[in-house]
């Protein structure tokens, strides 16, 4: 319960414990209770706040249909700023104005709410569990009386969360195949197609200090999951000096010429990795700062990476197409449980498994 | 056999022959146009005044033959006049003092001066020339495919409408929207720095036009809001953090306290 107009109260005055209760804070009146000339103009200030607000509300009406908004950026900033501003004004006017109003006009006493002990009486708690003893002895719960009752109430019970959770579990997706993300859409032959048009890339094209980033060819011909092989399968293809590329030791023939491609999914959680230094070969993750270093297998040289980005195994075609070797040799993007099992056999070569934990 | 002939031959043929070789001829001229196009016509004189021009504000560093010299300036033969243009017409170069990168700065050199030092250095291996007036006219450009180039291939480090970002080391990709359009084109042509180099087979001319204009098309302005230089999530995350939670603190402390 609270107690109103709690004055001033004298501070406790014993002095041999510790703490001393300090008492409540003096009363100050405020300008408004003292002065009625003060109280008339904060009323005045509270009706002027209100003021705004119907104005306010009233200028959103006016500006939704009046001001007429054209596909022109400059029309829908201004529709925009004007909706907002008097819009804000409206919302801000009610807000402000109910404030200043319990701040000068309203009763001002101070207001104190006494603590109560949590623990329940000595009487309350004996009548609770007596209760509860004569409930079970009544339903018959605790002696075996009313069998078929009790076992069709526990079955009810049991059985009941299953009419939420199947449906909620079912429309999770149909997808619990977690092997399908150890897959790609590359396959031994596919050709590296540009994103986003999906046009063949020849080698030719790629000249030295080039960026292309690649799509296996036939994925803008999907017609289902799109975007969720996309998401797996795009590939980031540079070409360097071969000078300072340093071929990593049983990957000998994963490039071409200086021509190298990575999965740009980040190692760590999976953002795009696609900031590339050509001067420094480094590839920069923009999410966390990931750095690697492309002409060293990729190889994390700085953030939050554990393992290398998965090198994507390339060659030339007669026709002078670039295209994949086989599938990435490793599950691309970040670590997930079970991540290596079934690879163990088709040992990695190279360091793709340094730092996995 | 008179009879045959005139079977054979249509009355129109002449002018469908005519009009088929007037075709013809605009498509090789566009072509060649394309590919190999100048913006002014180079003459003897305007690669002498380059050498000139190169020999005393160049040299020092790529060497009085533009062979570069080792670990200081690259060689610029085969660099073409784009990557010239670009270079000194942006006032990167010459290189006023060395950093994690080389910055924009006020050109040292008029626009002749600069045609003649590229004219100079084309003159030293085959390049990427300067993109004509109409390669880089935006009103000629469809903004909405250049979005979709852009996304792919630029938005990583220029940020989704060109306001740039940071990279590592102090480098850092510059905001787009005070870069002439020759400019853009010629960067992506030619690469400079740390940015890779977008060919003409893997961003078409085309494409490359497509993109000025959604860049110009970014000079409109925002559609409402603090665009906060658009430099992405961390300039949007300070102001949340900073401005936002300081005034909501702000206002409990105005709520709490006692009126005088």
């Amino acid at each position: 319960m609270s107690t109103d107009e709690k004055q001033h109260s004298e501070p406790a005055t014993h002095t041999d414990g510790e703490w001393v209760d300090p008492g409540v804070p003096y009363h100050r009146p405020r300008r408004s209770d003292s002065d009625p000339k003060a109280a008339k103009r904060a009323e005045r200030q509270v009706a002027a706040l209100f003021g705004i607000s119907i104005l306010g509300t009233i200028a959103t009406l006016v500006v939704y249909f009046v001001q007429d908004q054209t596909e022109e950026v400059a029309s829908i900033r201004l529709v925009n700023i004007l909706l907002g501003f008097s819009l804000g004004f409206a919302m801000l006017g009610i807000g402000i104005g109910a404030i200043h109003w319990a701040r000068t006009l309203m009763r001002d006493h101070e207001m104190v709410e006494e603590r109560h002990p949590m623990r329940s009486s000595d009487e309350g708690r004996a009548g609770a569990i007596q209760n509860l003893k004569d409930g079970a002895e009544d339903s018959g719960l605790t002696t075996n009386r009313r069998t078929l009752l009790k076992g069709s109430l526990i079955t009810a019970v049991a059985i009941a969360p299953l009419a939420v959770l199947v449906p909620q579990i079912g429309s999770m997706g149909g997808n619990w195949n977690v092997s399908a993300f150890r897959h790609t859409m590359w396959t031994k032959g596919t050709r590296l197609a540009r994103d986003p048009d999906g046009a063949l890339i020849k080698a030719a094209d790629v000249t030295i200090g080039s960026v292309f980033h690649v799509i296996p060819d036939g994925l803008v011909d999907l017609e289902h999951h799109k975007l969720e092989e996309k998401a797996k399968a795009v590939v980031i293809l540079i070409r360097m000096d071969p000078r300072d590329l340093n071929i990593q030791p049983g990957r000998e023939d994963w490039s071409f010429d200086g021509i190298i491609a990575y999965s740009k999914i980040c190692t760590h959680v999976g953002c795009p990795v696609a900031l590339y230094e050509q001067q420094t070969h480094h590839l920069l993750c923009p999410c966390h700062q990931s750095t690697f270093d492309v002409a060293n297998g990729a190889k994390v040289i700085f953030g939050p990476a554990k393992r290398p980005l998965p090198q994507l195994p390339i060659a030339v075609d007669d026709e002078g197409y670039i295209f994949a070797q086989s599938d990435f040799h490793e599950p691309i993007g970040p670590s997930y449980w079970d991540r290596l099992k079934g690879t163990s056999s088709e040992p990695v070569p190279g360091s793709t498994k340094e730092g996995d934990a | 056999m008179n009879a045959l002939a005139r079977r054979r031959y249509s009355k129109s043929a002449p002018v469908i022959l005519i009009l088929a070789l007037l075709a013809a001829l605009t498509a090789v001229g566009f072509a060649v146009s394309g590919s190999t196009a100048e913006a002014t016509t180079v003459s003897a004189s305007d690669i002498e005044e380059g050498e000139k021009l190169f020999a005393a504000n160049c040299a020092s560093c790529h060497g009085l033959d533009a062979q570069g010299t080792e670990g200081v300036a690259p060689s610029l033969v085969g660099v073409g006049a784009a990557a010239v243009n670009f270079q000194v017409g942006t006032g990167r170069m010459p290189m006023q003092q060395s950093g994690p990168q080389v910055q924009e700065k006020r050109p040292q050199f008029n626009d002749e001066q600069i045609a003649q030092l590229a004219a100079y250095v084309a003159s030293l291996g085959e390049g990427p020339a300067v993109p004509t007036a109409e390669m880089v006219d935006p009103a000629l450009g469809n903004p909405a495919v250049g979005m979709e180039i852009f996304r792919t291939n630029c938005a990583m480090c220029h940020g989704s409408v060109g306001g740039g970002g940071a990279l590592t080391q102090g480098k850092f990709a510059p905001n787009l929207w005070s870069t002439s359009n020759t400019h853009i084109y010629e960067a992506m042509l030619v690469g400079p720095q740390s940015m890779p180099v977008f060919n003409d087979a893997n961003i078409t001319p085309e494409n490359k036009r497509n993109i000025i204009a959604y860049l110009d098309f970014q000079q409109q302005g925002s559609p409402g809001g603090l665009k906060l230089g658009t430099i992405g999530p961390v300039a949007e995350g300070f102001w949340g953090w900073l401005v936002g939670l300081g005034l909501i603190i702000a206002s409990t402390i105005y709520v709490g306290a006692r009126a005088s």
